[in-house]
């Protein structure tokens, strides 16, 4: 079967009509009572809760202590990730003696460090970046250190050919240029997982958009739930869309 | 006056087991255009890396002599067979690489990337990406690269090896130009016999590994005459020696 590639107009098309079908059969389902009642609110109960959360100013504080707990955990989590995961893929001395420490570290999901970022952090912001530092830095480590390995080892005989000889000289002319593609691919990833992370980094009572679902998950109040998965969803699709747009400035020569 | 000595080198990656290339001898003269011609896997590449310092031999040694250091140049230039243009670098900017690191102001290198880029024809190509050149407009773009540094010397792996016969021969014809213009020391590797007799004042036969030279010929005057009974003779020539075991 041939693939046919379609317009960017067509597939935005496709995409919102696919949205529109999700949410007519969600109503139709609720509605009909096919589900049972009381176990998923209708998309039309939202509207009237999305209101509410907006009027009592809920909403936009929660956006707003998100967005900061977000924004500082994602670029501490991806600088940090991403340099270990340049250092390690590019100096074989430090890649070999961080192996053992990077096996034991990594599987242990953000969530599991909630006990200590109280601890160490207490219940404030600094505890919720703190787990969403952590859940961003994997995905920028194996990111950037898978990129660095895959740079064609040639290009550094080209660097050195020209003058390019020094690790910072290499790093600048070569490794970081060819690694572009790759380190981009981990942000954008990290991106999503840093979202999906402030739920678990506000769970322990830092108030932000995660808080204020726990709050409402505990009172059975489902519809402000789905209000605050799709503003989550929404602001996930609005970062990283932006982040396509540099992505794609930036990539320019790979056409 | 001579320009590189290679005295007595060797190469080993193992430790003095086996050779890459040993006990090469070779000087090359100012101006001079030479041929290294071998067959494959002979270590002719090899033997252009220790040339150009990228690589120490492990026994004997390579000076090149270059007459007085000149600001904003580089002693050695080197041409890949494969191009290697950096793809995240507009044909402009991958001419401009040899010149960063020089102290060269920008308006500068940019002239001087101007001016190598007409002379390989490339001026149109400046502002492209490497993934939009043909094969035959990547390799010249390599050549404007190593010219740009204004080298001593030309140092040439297999430049148009991996190109169809009729760009080949559009860029062998053009380099000739090139170096009438300029005169610099060429280098040239290739295991072309007829390229090497078109191109080259002198030829220089390595054997198979460990390579040694197994002949050092001077080729007559030019323009060459491919079918003329004296190239032809030579031709043959060439052959039996980077065929002889």
């Amino acid at each position: 079967m041939t693939e046919r590639r379609l317009s960017g107009r067509v597939r935005l098309g496709l995409s919102l009509s696919g949205l529109i079908v999700l949410f007519a059969l969600w109503q139709a389902a609720v509605k009909s009572r096919l589900v049972p009642p009381g176990i998923l609110p209708a998309p039309s109960e939202l509207w009237p809760a999305w209101m509410a959360e907006i009027s009592g100013g809920f909403w936009q504080q929660s956006i707003l202590d998100s967005l900061s707990h977000y924004a500082t955990g994602l670029l501490a989590g991806s600088v940090l990730g991403t340099s270990a995961g340049l250092v390690c893929g590019s100096v074989p001395v430090i890649d070999a003696a961080s192996g053992g420490i990077v096996r034991m570290l990594r599987p242990i999901p953000g969530l599991a460090w909630v006990p200590f970022a109280i601890l160490w952090f207490g219940l404030n912001n600094a505890g919720a970046t703190f787990v969403i530092a952590i859940s961003v830095f994997w995905i920028n480590f194996y990111a950037a250190w898978g990129a660095v390995k895959a740079v064609d080892r040639d290009l550094y005989e080209v660097a050195a050919a020209f003058g390019h000889r020094g690790f910072f000289s290499r790093l600048s002319c070569v490794t970081l240029p060819a690694a572009m593609p790759g380190l981009l691919a981990g942000l954008r990833t990290g991106l999503g997982q840093g979202w999906m992370s402030v739920v678990a980094a506000e769970l322990f009572g830092v108030p932000g958009i995660g808080a204020r679902m726990m709050q409402a998950s505990s009172l059975l109040a489902t519809d402000v739930v789905v209000v605050y998965m799709l503003t989550m969803a929404a602001l996930y699709a609005l970062t990283d869309f932006l982040f396509g747009l540099v992505r794609d400035r930036l990539l320019r020569w790979q056409g | 006056m001579s320009l590189v000595h290679i005295e007595d080198a060797g190469l080993s990656h193992d430790g003095g087991e086996s050779f890459v290339f040993r006990h090469v001898t070779l000087a090359l003269e100012s101006g001079q255009f030479v041929a290294v011609l071998g067959p494959s896997g002979a270590g002719k590449s090899t033997l252009l890396r220790v040339v150009m310092g990228l690589v120490p031999p492990t026994e004997g040694r390579v000076t090149l002599t270059a007459p007085a250091h000149r600001d904003g140049t580089r002693g050695t230039a080197l041409v890949f067979q494969d191009a290697r243009l950096m793809p995240w670098r507009s044909v402009r900017k991958n001419v401009e690489l040899g010149l960063e690191g020089l102290g060269i102001p920008a308006p500068e290198r940019h002239a001087r990337a101007e001016r190598v880029l007409k002379l390989v024809g490339l001026t149109a190509e400046a502002g492209r990406w490497p993934r939009q050149l043909s094969g035959g407009q990547r390799q010249r773009a390599g050549v404007a690269r190593a010219l740009v540094t204004d080298p001593e010397l030309l140092l040439m792996d297999e430049p148009f090896g991996a190109l169809d016969a009729i760009t080949r021969a559009g860029l062998q014809q053009e380099l000739l130009e090139i170096w009438r213009e300029t005169r610099k020391t060429v280098l040239f590797v290739t295991h072309d016999v007829e390229e090497a007799i078109l191109m080259a004042d002198r030829i220089v036969v390595l054997s198979g590994r460990p390579a040694a030279v197994r002949a050092d010929i001077m080729v007559g005057a030019r323009p060459r005459d491919p079918s003329s009974a004296e190239m032809r003779a030579l031709t043959s020539e060439l052959r039996r020696l980077i065929a002889e075991p």
